[in-house]
């Protein structure tokens, strides 16, 4: 009972917030490149790189606020090696995803030593400024994110720019018969999806922490992808299952259950991913027509 | 009437891609070690120094191939009929995991039973993890990229997290040494051996620097089966088929699901006996981090070997070199992450340097037109 009353207590609510933060915005990056058509399983690097970057800046400017702007730029670098390789060479996007990924895990330590002389932590540098709600911190990273979503809805649904990339995605040759620049687009996305995901990571290093630690993404970058294929590749569902994920993360951390090992609630948002693109919820929940009203003689 | 002809080119177009992008990847590798204000050529003659300066070194060169050939096979087989595994990383814990787990839990077996079975046991896991992302590709049709991807944090959170945790018996994050019966055979200690000592050479092993252990011999073993398997037998051919042209296998009477299967299986039982391998001959328990990043790096493995299963004991080698050679560049003062970075440029060469193909192809065909 008392861990049942933990796990809807506020201050665990809360904080899914916090852990979910890195998670939207990662996720919101992956639906750009995918809805345009590029695969982003770099994701992971490209946020690991944003951390590091993000603490460069601050460290650098002794401004935070540099650090963001390190880590969006950090993250276009990364994301145009995506982009470059995948458009221009027509590479394999999931072998050069996964090949950005170790060149993060490396190149972030490497540049830790050339720059700090440390192969761990960075030293601490000025942080993001955070408001507490109920106790529980909130970087300004994390209101931002939640601002992005329905931006990045709006961007996707009711602009020209959003419809273009979504047809682009869907069907490139038509898009290419209408006039459509697809491979400038195509490239365009995907730098953004750098900019989101190196945000992700400035929230990792300087708004939920004020330092670079290596490996410090963890696979949330994988999280987040998982979020946004749980999402349907759609921005608003994108940040339900991010925070259902970043919700997990938080009863993992603050939650001892008796039952569960708390080792493997982590595994949770994984176990989810496979078990709704099996179908094995989606296509077992609501008839086809739930939610339509019935109209006699309609068709 | 030219296939041979033809094959030899292939083949000769591969290497070359193969070889250029190594050669501009340690290129590159300059501009990096110049940040760290070394010379290049001190960093580089440390490189190959510490990975074939001398006898011991070259053993332990072969050492830190062996888990990368067995990982860059499980990207092969099934990339071959057309699957992208990224689920090495996961595979190979399941199997260092199984293989651990048999290791220390049967005390009074023979090593004749005790050896192969905890080898099996890490084949089979890291066959049914894979097999299980097969499964759903097949049934369910779930993307292998991401079931795989997926799968690995599963595997993380299962044997790291909550294995190592229920079973270690000391502040070590491992789990409890495996019995004397089911290690694996090492190079230095074969002089020790009732059963090897009887060669004449084995003195020359005698060196406790050196860590090289019989799973590099399985990994060769499994290479040249698996090359078998794909090249000279109807069940390779079928694999091949789906991977050239999945739409006219079908039709051509392949079942494409069998295919997807199996070589995900195969895959998998592969990158399970790289963990077996690294927990039954290197560390003799299951140890957290042990994966290394074997399971990714073995993606650059299996590209760099052109996806042929003999190309990947050679892109094994060469990675494992880099490991090995990149601890020596560390002494010199060259931080060894170098060597990842290589890798990865190593792994966006390669996969650029593939347009070359398409461009050759499409010049055939217009000469075949005019």
């Amino acid at each position: 009972m008392d861990t049942l009353l933990e796990l809807i207590s506020l201050p665990l609510i809360l904080s899914s917030f916090r852990f979910a933060t890195p998670l939207i915005l990662a996720a919101l990056g992956g639906i750009f490149s995918e809805k345009s058509g590029v695969i982003n399983i770099a994701l992971e690097g490209i946020m690991l790189f944003g951390a590091f970057a993000a603490v460069l800046g601050s460290a650098q400017t002794g401004n935070p606020w540099m650090g963001v702007l390190y880590a969006m730029v950090g993250g276009v670098l990364f994301a145009a090696i995506l982009a470059i390789v995948s458009i221009v060479f027509r590479a394999d996007q999931i072998v050069i995803g996964t090949g950005i990924n170790i060149f993060a895990s490396g190149i972030t330590i490497f540049l830790l030593q050339i720059f700090f002389n440390v192969k761990g932590t960075s030293p601490l540098v000025p942080r993001l400024p955070f408001m507490r709600i109920f106790g529980v911190r909130f970087s300004v990273l994390t209101y931002v994110s939640l601002i992005l979503v329905p931006v990045v809805y709006y961007f996707f649904y009711k602009t020209h720019w959003g419809l273009r990339i979504r047809s682009i995605g869907e069907h490139p040759a038509a898009a290419d018969t209408l006039g459509i620049n697809v491979n400038r687009w195509r490239f365009l996305s995907v730098l953004m999806s750098g900019v989101l995901a190196g945000l992700a990571g400035a929230h990792l290093s300087i708004g939920d922490g004020s330092a670079f630690v290596r490996e410090m993404s963890a696979g949330r970058g994988f999280i987040a992808l998982a979020a946004m294929i749980f999402g349907k590749w759609h921005p608003v569902k994108a940040f339900g299952a991010a925070m259902l994920f970043g919700y997990a993360e938080a009863v993992a951390v603050r939650v001892d259950f008796a039952f569960i090992p708390s080792e493997l609630i982590s595994a949770i948002p994984y176990v989810v991913t496979i078990v709704v693109l099996a179908g094995f919820i989606s296509k077992s929940v609501g008839p086809a027509a739930s939610g339509e009203a019935y109209v006699k003689g309609d068709r | 009437m030219n296939s041979k002809m033809e094959n030899f080119k292939s083949l000769l177009t591969d290497v070359g891609i193969s070889v250029l992008s190594i050669t501009v990847a340690l290129l590159f590798g300059v501009f990096f070690i110049l940040l760290t204000e070394e010379s290049p050529a001190t960093a580089y003659e440390a490189l190959y120094f510490g990975a074939f300066g001398n006898f011991r070194n070259i053993l332990n060169t072969l050492w830190r191939s062996t888990p990368l050939i067995l990982t860059g096979l499980a990207f092969a087989l099934p990339y071959r009929a057309g699957l992208i595994n990224i689920g090495a990383e996961g595979q190979f814990l399941m199997g260092g995991f199984a293989a651990g787990v048999a290791g220390y839990y049967f005390t009074s077996l023979p090593a004749i039973i005790h050896l192969p079975l905890a080898i099996l046991a890490g084949v089979v896991a890291g066959a049914l993890w894979a097999g299980l992302a097969g499964w759903l590709k097949a049934k369910m049709e779930v993307n292998e990229v991401i079931s795989t991807i997926m799968l690995n944090h599963i595997a993380v959170a299962l044997t790291i997290n909550y294995g190592i945790n229920k079973l270690r018996t000391s502040t070590r994050m491992a789990t409890p040494q495996i019995m004397e019966s089911a290690k694996l055979t090492r190079f230095k200690e074969m002089a020790d051996s009732a059963f090897w000592s009887k060669l004449p050479f084995v003195e020359v092993f005698a060196d406790p620097g050196i860590r090289l252990h019989m799973n590099f011999v399985l990994a060769l073993i499994a290479a040249v089966i698996l090359w078998y398997l794909l090249f000279k037998t109807s069940l390779g051919y079928e694999f091949r088929a789906v991977g050239l042209n999945p739409d006219g296998a079908e039709y051509g009477g392949i079942n494409a699901n069998k295919t997807i299967i199996w070589t995900m299986l195969i895959g998998g039982a592969v990158a399970g006996l790289g963990g077996a391998g690294e927990t039954l001959g290197t560390h003799l328990s299951f140890m957290a981090g042990m994966d290394a990043g074997f399971g990714f790096t073995g993606i650059a493995v299996g590209l760099i070997g052109q996806s042929h299963p003999i190309g990947a004991i050679f892109g094994g080698l060469l990675f494992g070199a880099l490991n090995q050679g990149g601890l020596e560049m560390q002494f010199a003062g060259v931080p060894s992450e170098i060597v990842n970075i290589i890798q990865a440029l190593v792994i966006f060469f390669v996969a650029s340097l593939q347009i070359i193909k398409i461009f050759m192809k499409n010049r055939r065909e217009k000469e075949g037109v005019e």
